[in-house]
């Protein structure tokens, strides 16, 4: 009954905030907002037993979007002054969210423990369970069975990384502290100064 | 499954991949001093692969398909042939791509060593037989495509088509993804032979809407019509050697994905999807037939041209036969000697301070300035229109003759006049450039390796390739065989 209960919440919680993701005018609140649907996406996991999946959504998205924000901050023309002074003001609604938040893991994890929820029997064709915790049977298959998908999908993240370089590399031209030793030795007199007898009244033409 | 046949299977991929982080290692020493050598060294692991790929298409072509990875990958005749086409139409268009960045001085090597993992992207692609190495092997590709959109920095078109190319990619993507996860959540597979035995067993609306979003997903990548609006845009704003990338590899790769994807898994339920595809075909060689008709410029031009294309290659799927398979594989091989040939021919318009020359007002006259270019384009568009001595009208013939075999009369009937409204624009490609007062200055010289890649494929459409016609039949008909055997 209680996990049955916790599914609706989680469930109906995790949709309302991702409507207001995309709702949400401020970016800075989609990102939080975002957040919240991770943090419930993550109590749905934890109901059908799928621990490590949870904790990876956690620690993985939570953190990830942590960088997002930075990003969101970083790149968009936001007021900080005006950020600031909300901050006491939405201080309460901020301990309320994460009291709420701080609750509801109590909850799931209370609901997990009255035993996680059935799906059903799987019908398909894939290869059972085994009898082993979440992260040995994930690391059981991953490292074998799709060895090579993991290490395409480390190429995937290769090239983002190149693509980001790429796009975003610019060489200054000079740029600070580049201090040709060599040039400057090699450096003689004939180069560096003109020697003119000028006439007077005429000017000098270098 | 034993891994020492798991790598040689996938040793094409495997060899890409070292190369192109060999390469990084380079480009990040020695910066962009060495862009000519990695160009050069990657060229040479293209066709490397290419070589071993048609090591594996006859190997594969005599006992049954070699799996790889217990069924993540098979390495069979289809793949390998969608394979040869890809690395050779990459390594062609890496020959043909220097001049135009180092005339901006904007190239790097990150340039060919993306086009590598570009490459094993698509490898994956065209051989994946389970829904996860296609999305990785389409995610590699794609994301090293968007990369090489926008990498003429500060340009602010190719930022742009870059962007757009991102978001609809991105979009696409998770079209894709969210049908996979129907499919996956109906089956309880992600194998390809998994998920055709859950079909035969039962087919519910659920599965169904599975099946359409994937579909959908991927008619976004091969641009057929109700989700082309991207490709104009993009190819517009991308670099020349870019565009003429996209045009050629990618959508082989997303092609060859398409036609096994329908096939393998959703081959026992044709009858679900074929209006479908019908609807996609017909309406991507009109709109693609129409939208060129008003067009300035040369790469919008072409873009629709490949539009109209995508859908004639379309008309072989909705076929559903192995003859079908087999006709849009031909007409992938000759549309890709085509597209290559433009725009190899489009990069060596430039006006004398090196500018590249792409609307038609710049190519008016053309005849009289560099009348052999001239009559290359004149091939390479009257092969586009399906006129008859040249062998791109092999390719209709072919794709035509599969459906109406399989009873879609009506289906090639329309296509062939539609093919009609799309010859307008490539004869009017060809008015300009002959009959039209010369308006621009246009540089007179051209580097041996652009005359190479188009010498090639202007004698490949030319009459001269209706000496192929045996051993690409013959290739084709292995490579559909290779899946669709269980027809």
């Amino acid at each position: 009954m209680i996990q049955t209960l916790a599914f609706y919440l989680f469930a109906a919680l995790v949709i309302a905030s991702a409507v207001m993701v995309i709702m949400a005018r401020n970016p800075v609140h989609s990102v939080l907002w975002l957040i919240l649907a991770f943090f419930n996406a993550a109590g749905l996991m934890v109901l059908v037993g799928a621990e490590f999946i949870a904790a990876l959504l956690v620690i993985v998205y939570v953190g990830a979007v942590a960088v997002l924000f930075l990003f969101v901050v970083m790149m968009l023309d936001i007021d900080f002054a005006e950020l600031r002074a909300g901050f006491v003001k939405n201080f309460p609604l901020g301990i309320i969210i994460a009291l709420i938040l701080a609750a509801e893991l109590i909850f799931g994890i209370g609901a997990y423990q009255a035993g996680r929820i059935e799906l059903g029997v799987a019908s398909g064709a894939t290869s059972p369970i085994l009898d082993a915790s979440n992260t040995a049977s994930i690391g059981a298959v991953l490292f074998s069975d799709y060895l090579f998908l993991f290490e395409a999908a480390g190429l995937v993240l290769l090239i983002a990384m190149i693509g980001a370089i790429v796009l975003t590399h610019r060489k200054r031209p000079g740029g600070r502290g580049q201090q040709n030793i060599t040039k400057q030795v090699r450096r003689n007199p004939n180069e560096a100064t003109v020697m003119k007898q000028p006439i007077v009244g005429e000017g000098v033409e270098l | 499954m034993s891994y020492a046949t798991s790598f040689y299977l996938t040793g094409a991929e495997i060899g890409l991949s070292l190369a192109a982080l060999a390469l990084l290692l380079v480009a990040a020493w020695t910066g962009t001093k060495s862009a000519r050598i990695v160009t050069i060294l990657s060229v040479a692991a293209l066709v490397g692969a290419a070589i071993f790929s048609m090591g594996l298409f006859d190997r594969a072509a005599g006992e049954v398909a070699g799996r790889a990875y217990g069924d993540l990958y098979r390495a069979d005749a289809f793949g390998s042939f969608a394979k040869i086409l890809i690395y050779l139409a990459a390594a062609a268009i890496l020959v043909v791509t220097p001049r135009f960045f180092t005339q901006r001085a904007s190239y790097r090597a990150e340039y060919p060593v993306l086009m590598l993992f570009n490459a094993v992207g698509m490898g994956m692609m065209v051989s994946a037989t389970d829904l996860m190495t296609l999305y990785i092997g389409l995610e590699m590709s794609s994301l090293s495509s968007y990369v090489l959109a926008s990498f003429l920095k500060e340009d602010s078109r190719s930022s742009e088509a870059g962007l757009k190319y991102f978001v609809l990619g991105a979009l696409a993507s998770g079209i894709i993804l969210y049908g996979v996860s129907l499919v996956y959540g109906f089956t309880g597979s992600t194998n390809y032979e998994g998920i055709r035995a859950a079909f035969d067993a039962g087919f519910s609306t659920g599965a169904l809407f599975g099946v359409v979003f994937v579909l959908a997903g991927l008619a976004f990548k091969v641009s057929a019509v109700p989700f082309h609006m991207w490709t104009p845009d993009v190819y517009e704003g991308a670099p020349t050697p870019v565009t003429a990338f996209f045009a050629t590899a990618p959508k082989v790769a997303a092609m060859a994905m398409l036609l096994r994807m329908a096939m393998d898994p959703f081959g026992g339920e044709v009858d679900s999807w074929r209006q479908i595809v019908i609807f996609a075909a017909l309406a991507s060689i009109v709109v693609g037939a129409l939208g060129a008709i008003g067009q300035q410029n040369l790469k919008r031009l072409l873009a629709y041209s490949s539009i109209n294309n995508v859908g004639f290659i379309l008309i072989g799927l909705a076929a559903a036969t192995p003859a079908g398979v087999a006709a849009s594989l031909t007409y992938l091989a000759i549309y890709v000697a085509m597209v290559l040939g433009s725009f190899t021919a489009l990069l060596m318009l430039r006006d004398p301070a090196g500018n590249n020359l792409e609307t038609f007002t710049d190519i008016s006259g053309l005849s009289t300035k560099r009348p052999a270019l001239a009559w290359a384009l004149l091939a390479l568009m009257f092969s586009l229109a399906g006129i008859p001595p040249l062998f791109g009208f092999w390719g209709k013939f072919v794709v035509f003759q599969a459906a109406v075999q399989a009873d879609l009369v009506a289906l090639a009937a329309i296509g062939i006049a539609a093919s009609v409204i799309g010859a307008f624009y490539y004869l009017k490609f060809i008015k300009v450039m002959f009959f039209d007062e010369p308006l621009r200055e246009i540089e007179t010289e051209s580097p041996a390796s652009h005359w190479a890649v188009l010498a090639i494929c202007v004698a490949i459409i030319s009459p001269l390739g209706y000496l192929l016609t045996l051993p690409l039949g013959d290739w084709t008909a292995q490579a559909a065989a290779s899946f669709v055997a269980a027809m």
